[in-house]
């Protein structure tokens, strides 16, 4: 028999709260779409092009900013420099502001009006309603998520490690490359995960910048403000699923490697 | 071959202090310390991990004090391995020549080196598959897979038992022999004295005293060189005539005729102290009259320390000391032959 005492008890009911806090809107949702109108839904254009474009936008955003932000973080991992704590401040910025803020002023810096709107435009580029510019929205709310887990998987290696592979000749690319990046790798896709996640359910900064071409954030609740909630269920639900494959995928491909890491440990462990 | 000049590096809690090394080629060069002594700090600045602020490590006659870590070519091997765990054994000891050989003398390579150390049956292995020794050995492949020009050592003994490191003992004289330098750290005296041909006493960043191992423990400088070799008692003292000196400016004790009258050391071994519950009858030379504040028994016998006007230590085997009864606490008399006693005059 298992013996459950008194406090582990109230700490599992305020738990189960708050599970059913997630758990019941999202089941609630599932419940009251009916089978075939999810089916429906997949032959939409509209919606499947809206899909598309987010899947594109946030996966396209978030690999472009893992070239500048997986640098970032290991210069903040292993660099000690005055105003290093002011780096720190502003990489957490875009969590804690509004989202519709955080659209108000990327907008403002890609919009014709700004310097570097004018140098795209110059060259035929107008980022204001184009997936580039919901790329940006998306990557400006979420890139925290990616330049922190990065920063926390290159903290973990321990420096020796570099240091040996100096010890024998190689150069600091070579180091970075080889023993740095290899061993950061699994919390750099989870907050490569995290902010293709993040990016996907942005709304707030996207809708400012790009209420057309219309990802599917902006398309549900164009749906329930023109039509009602009858409308925007099979969407939503749709959109749900389909984030949680792609969710799924990923956190599978981060699992299983740490799987094989635990059982080539417990194999060490058994043989000594 | 490797000289370091007045080489100091100093951090806020801690500091190396006017460092001066001289090892030649084909050494077995032992730097022995407590550990937190700086004899890390001391091969990672040979190694180029860390700058010196002042002083020179001169490799081969050349200035090697601001080289690049790659570009100094002295092998590391760190007292945690270091062994890359995302690689597996082959690739590890194969990270030095990938990109600079062909496959094939890369395989040649490593299959030569994997088999110098005994590992050649490993190479498919991942890291967290081996065992402390076998990874030992895989880092020491690495290493040596260049060719290094001295090879540096942290505390290579450290996580080993006693099995592997009688073989890794065997094993690192087999690669002095072949003509290989090795600068070994260690905090263990027994470890140093059965490798080193030379040996660097290290105290709180500076070296107390170096040369010859067996010259360094029968003449130490200090207490604390004495205590590596085991010697419990070590008074400072000064001589006050031919045949007695003077110990604490204040306690008189009785030594064979030296030529010189000097301010030196005195030390005996704990198996000269003699202990008895009863005075002693006679003309005995060095009594004390003390009691004993500590005993601490092995597998030989017990240690005794005995609190008197000199704090004294006796070693007192298992059938002497069940006949002598003794217990914490006892008042005893302890006494010193005279020519038991070394004087070490300070030079």
């Amino acid at each position: 028999m298992i013996r459950t005492d008194s406090f582990s008890l109230v700490l599992s009911l305020l738990g189960a709260i708050i599970l059913l806090f997630i758990i019941a809107p999202l089941a609630g949702l599932l419940l009251d779409t009916p089978v075939a109108k999810i089916f429906e839904t997949t032959q939409d254009e509209q919606v499947v092009n809206s899909i598309w474009l987010t899947l594109s936008a946030s996966f396209g955003g978030t690999l472009f900013c893992a070239i500048f932000a997986i640098p970032l973080a290991f210069v903040l991992a292993r660099k000690e420099f005055t105003g290093k704590r002011f780096v720190l401040g502003v990489i957490d910025l875009p969590i804690v502001i509004p989202h519709s803020a955080a659209g108000i002023a990327v907008l403002g810096f890609i919009s014709r009006d700004s310097v570097f709107g004018q140098m795209a435009s110059s060259v035929g580029l107008d980022f204001v309603g184009h997936p580039i510019g919901i790329s940006m929205a998306m990557a400006f709310v979420s890139i925290p998520f990616l330049i922190n887990a990065a920063r926390d998987g290159f903290s973990s290696i321990p420096v020796r490690l570099e240091q040996a592979a100096k010890n024998l000749g190689a150069n600091s690319v070579r180091v970075f490359l080889t023993i740095s990046l290899p061993l950061a790798w699994r919390y750099i896709l989870s907050g490569f995960i995290m902010m293709f996640a993040r990016g996907l359910s942005e709304f707030g900064a996207v809708v400012i910048v790009a209420y057309h071409p219309m990802i599917t954030p902006v398309l549900i609740y164009e749906r329930y403000t023109s039509f009602g909630l009858k409308y925007a269920r099979p969407v939503s639900v749709l959109f749900i699923l389909v984030c949680l494959v792609f969710f799924i995928a990923l956190r599978f491909l981060v699992q299983n490697r740490s799987k094989q890491n635990l059982k080539s440990t417990l194999l060490k462990n058994n043989a000594n | 071959m490797l000289e370091l000049r007045n080489i100091s590096l100093l951090f806020p809690e801690f500091s190396l202090k006017d460092v001066n090394l001289n090892i030649h080629e084909g050494e077995y060069y032992v730097i022995l310390g407590l550990s937190g002594a700086g004899k890390s700090l001391l091969l990672e600045c040979i190694a180029g991990m860390q700058q010196p602020n002042t002083g020179q490590v001169i490799l081969d006659g050349e200035d090697i004090t601001y080289k690049k870590i790659q570009e100094r070519n002295v092998g590391y091997v760190f007292q945690d391995h270091a062994v890359f765990p995302h690689l597996n054994v082959f690739n590890n000891i194969a990270y030095s020549l990938k990109k600079k050989c062909s496959k094939e003398i890369i395989h040649q390579k490593v299959k030569e080196a994997a088999e110098l150390v005994s590992i050649g049956h490993l190479l498919d292995r991942q890291p967290n598959t081996l065992s402390g020794g076998e990874s030992q050995r895989v880092a020491l492949a690495r290493t040596l897979i260049r060719n290094p020009k001295c090879l540096l050592l942290d505390e290579p003994f450290s996580s080993l038992d006693v099995q592997l490191r009688d073989d890794l003992r065997a094993l690192l004289r087999k690669l002095n022999r072949m003509g290989r330098t090795i600068i070994h750290v260690t905090h263990d005296y027994e470890e140093a004295i059965s490798l080193a041909q030379k040996i660097a006493v290290f105290q709180d960043g500076k070296i107390i005293q170096q040369g010859d191992p067996f010259e360094v423990f029968a003449n130490p400088v200090s207490e604390f060189v004495a205590r590596f070799r085991g010697i419990r008692n070590f008074f400072k003292s000064k001589m006050i005539s031919q045949n007695q000196t003077m110990v604490k400016n204040m306690i008189p004790v009785d030594i064979l005729i030296q030529e010189k009258i000097s301010e030196g050391f005195i030390m005996f071994n704990s198996t000269d102290v003699k202990v008895t519950k009863e005075r002693p009858t006679g003309k005995i030379s060095n009594l004390f009259k003390g009691q004993i504040t500590d005993i601490i028994p092995n597998f030989k016998g017990n240690e005794i320390s005995i609190a008197s006007e000199i704090n004294l230590t006796s070693f007192i085997n298992h059938p002497a000391f069940k006949i002598l009864q003794l217990k914490i606490g006892d008042e005893v008399w302890a006494s010193i032959n005279p020519e038991r006693i070394k004087f070490l005059p300070i030079i």
